[in-house]
């Protein structure tokens, strides 16, 4: 079992409001994803949750019963970080051994419970290895065998993913969301990277100073961003968004029309422009089109196939069923 | 090929620098080693003769000798016990934050500032003196017996002082390893469920132990060669209750005059440091790799 629900949960720093109160409830089971900005709370967030700092107003419960005072052992969360926190001087079995040993777990459990997680996480062969002779994504699976052989009610995650390189980090995000399928197991993951929350989340919760600006599933959040700073951050390439003229046009203060919902064009169309720097990857081609008038420059994405190079004039046509519009606060009409 | 050259060259150049320590090393130690074996009294300066071994079979059979050996020991020993135990105490309580830290910090390091015989003659007749000194007021005013600490207990008053003196060399450097811990490990193990002493013994000591290394190198090399201390307080005494190795040298030297014998005590002061350096890279020293 692992629900967690956050009752007005507050964090001040001296007079600094790193977090206002803020209600979430996370779900037996579930893979939520904290996302936004650096700086906007959501590490903060996840170390309230561990206990590794004090709650300033609030409460929290972990499967109904309050949590809020109870030191971070007895909370019964796992926490994989994102230097890994390894222990140097160990053994990889010591360090995954560590917390059973703590828990006062028999030898013969820790020794079986270890070897299923090494099994697991392909560690078999590096059992009696130090962690500095293992490399990043060895070191990252060591942490998470850590975490798992604690059984615990729910995993932690605080940007584990940022210090691997690109390939790496790629295969350890299908890892992880494997590893969710197969404990069932409720998780909070902490990232800077849209991409790793539109993949893995079952929840997203998007945070900006502390806020939370919304909470739904990936596709909830692509579909209906529910204002515009959640529009921008969601989505990759990011959104184009207007203001002026064109939005008017549809009775909004700002617009927002995925570049993948442009429509690009060498003979007519809605707006004329330029085209700036052109990216072609053979599946995807993305134009950066300069002088619209809508905006310094307008990002667009078409299929691979297209011929279009700097400096050529084009159209640009949205579709007019997914233009996202705003109002004055940037809330969704 | 070109590297080749460049090494020789590198050889060449820096030979100067290498003849110079080597130079400056080998000569005392050959003149020392040359006056071990020769019969050379400063009352009588002029009649000098070959002496063998004589002036080792001398020394070494000079009742003081084992002794002050065992007090060499002792004394260095003791003050690396109370140094790194107190260190780690003392560095994992300025560790942290507190009001005042710098000032604290600076309060802690300044008996490392303060002259041997200064410190020594502080300690003897403002602390420990048996009649005026602060210890004494203390025991007075509890209605016990003022201990007469350099005749009661010599060579414990001795590592007292430098145990005071060198405490802060320790605390400093085991601060500064201290301050290198990653705090995401400490919480890591918080999160594991390891209670705080666990959190120190699993931790903490293990990520200091080439700090703690360091300091027992260190001061081991300094230790054993106490001297002012000594002189300003017990001079050895009662009897040679406080008499290491360098101060039995000294008496040799300077109170018998006997510069053979004395040359003949530093060389096995030389060996005994030699011995006890072995044992101690051996014991701890694969911490520094």
């Amino acid at each position: 079992m692992g629900q967690i629900t956050l009752q007005g949960v507050a964090k001040r720093f001296g007079e600094v409001e790193v977090i206002p109160p803020l209600d979430l409830t996370i779900e037996d089971g579930e893979f939520v994803v904290f996302v936004g900005p650096s700086g906007c709370g959501k590490s903060t967030l996840l170390r309230l949750i561990a206990g590794l700092e004090d709650v300033s107003g609030g409460r929290i419960l972990i499967d109904g019963a309050d949590a809020t005072d109870a030191s971070p052992a007895k909370r019964g969360l796992a926490m994989v970080f994102q230097s890994y926190a390894l222990y140097p001087h160990m053994s990889v079995r010591k360090n995954i051994a560590f917390p059973m040993k703590m828990a006062g777990v028999p030898k013969p459990e820790q020794d079986r419970r270890i070897e299923a997680a090494a099994r697991a996480l392909n560690l078999t062969n590096y059992l009696d290895r130090r962690p500095g002779q293992l490399s990043g994504g060895q070191r990252q699976r060591v942490a998470i065998g850590r975490a798992i052989v604690r059984e615990p009610a729910a995993f932690l995650f605080d940007e584990p993913l940022s210090n691997l390189d690109a390939a790496l980090r790629v295969g350890m995000r299908l890892e992880i969301s494997e590893l969710h399928n197969r404990l069932k197991t409720t998780m909070i993951y902490v990232t800077h990277d849209q991409v790793e929350a539109m993949t893995m989340a079952d929840k997203i919760v998007v945070l900006q100073a502390g806020r939370i600006e919304q909470v739904g599933s990936p596709l909830d959040l692509y579909h209906r961003p529910r204002n515009v700073f959640v529009a921008g951050f969601i989505g990759s390439p990011r959104m184009n968004l207007f203001g002026g003229a064109a939005a008017a046009e549809y009775g909004a203060q700002t617009i927002g029309v995925r570049p993948e919902h442009i429509r690009i064009s060498a003979e007519g169309g809605k707006w004329k422009g330029r085209v700036g720097v052109s990216e072609h990857l053979g599946s995807d081609s993305f134009f950066y089109v300069e002088g619209t008038g809508l905006a310094e420059t307008v990002t667009v994405r078409s299929g691979g196939e297209i011929a279009l190079h700097h400096g050529d004039t084009v159209w640009l046509t949205p579709d007019e069923g997914k233009i996202h519009t705003f109002d004055r606060n940037g809330d969704r009409i | 090929m070109a590297t080749r050259q460049t090494q020789g060259l590198a050889r060449l150049m820096r030979a100067p620098a290498i003849i110079l320590l080597f130079v400056w090393m080998i000569v005392p130690l050959g003149m020392t080693l040359y006056y071990s074996f020769l019969n050379y009294n400063m009352l009588n300066p002029g009649m000098t003769s070959w002496a063998g071994w004589f002036n080792y079979r001398y020394f070494y059979t000079d009742p003081a000798f084992l002794e002050s050996i065992r007090n060499t020991l002792v004394l260095v020993g003791g003050v690396l016990a109370v140094t790194v135990v107190g260190g780690i105490f003392i560095a994992m309580l300025i560790d942290k934050p507190i009001w005042g830290q710098g000032i604290v910090r600076i309060l802690v390091i300044s008996p490392f500032f303060v002259m041997p015989p200064v410190a020594a003659l502080i300690w003897k007749n403002m602390i420990m003196h048996p009649s005026y000194g602060v210890l004494a007021d203390v025991a007075k005013f509890f209605g016990a017996q003022p201990v007469d600490w350099f005749a009661q207990y010599p060579l414990t008053s001795i590592i007292l002082i430098v145990a005071w003196q060198w405490l802060p060399f320790a605390t400093l450097i085991l601060l500064t390893s201290l301050q290198s811990l990653d705090t995401e490990q400490m919480e890591a193990a918080e999160m594991d469920g390891a209670p705080a002493y666990a959190r120190f013994l699993y931790l903490v000591l293990p990520h200091m132990a080439r700090a703690i290394t360091v300091v027992i190198l260190i001061q081991t090399i300094f230790l054993l060669g106490i001297y002012a201390e000594i002189l300003v307080t017990t001079n050895g005494g009662p009897g040679s209750a406080s008499t290491n190795l360098t101060f039995l040298i000294y008496k040799a030297a300077r109170l018998n005059f006997d510069i053979g014998g004395a040359a003949a005590g530093g060389i096995i002061a030389v060996v005994l440091a030699n011995i006890v350096a072995i044992f101690l890279m051996r014991a701890v020293g694969r911490n520094l790799d």
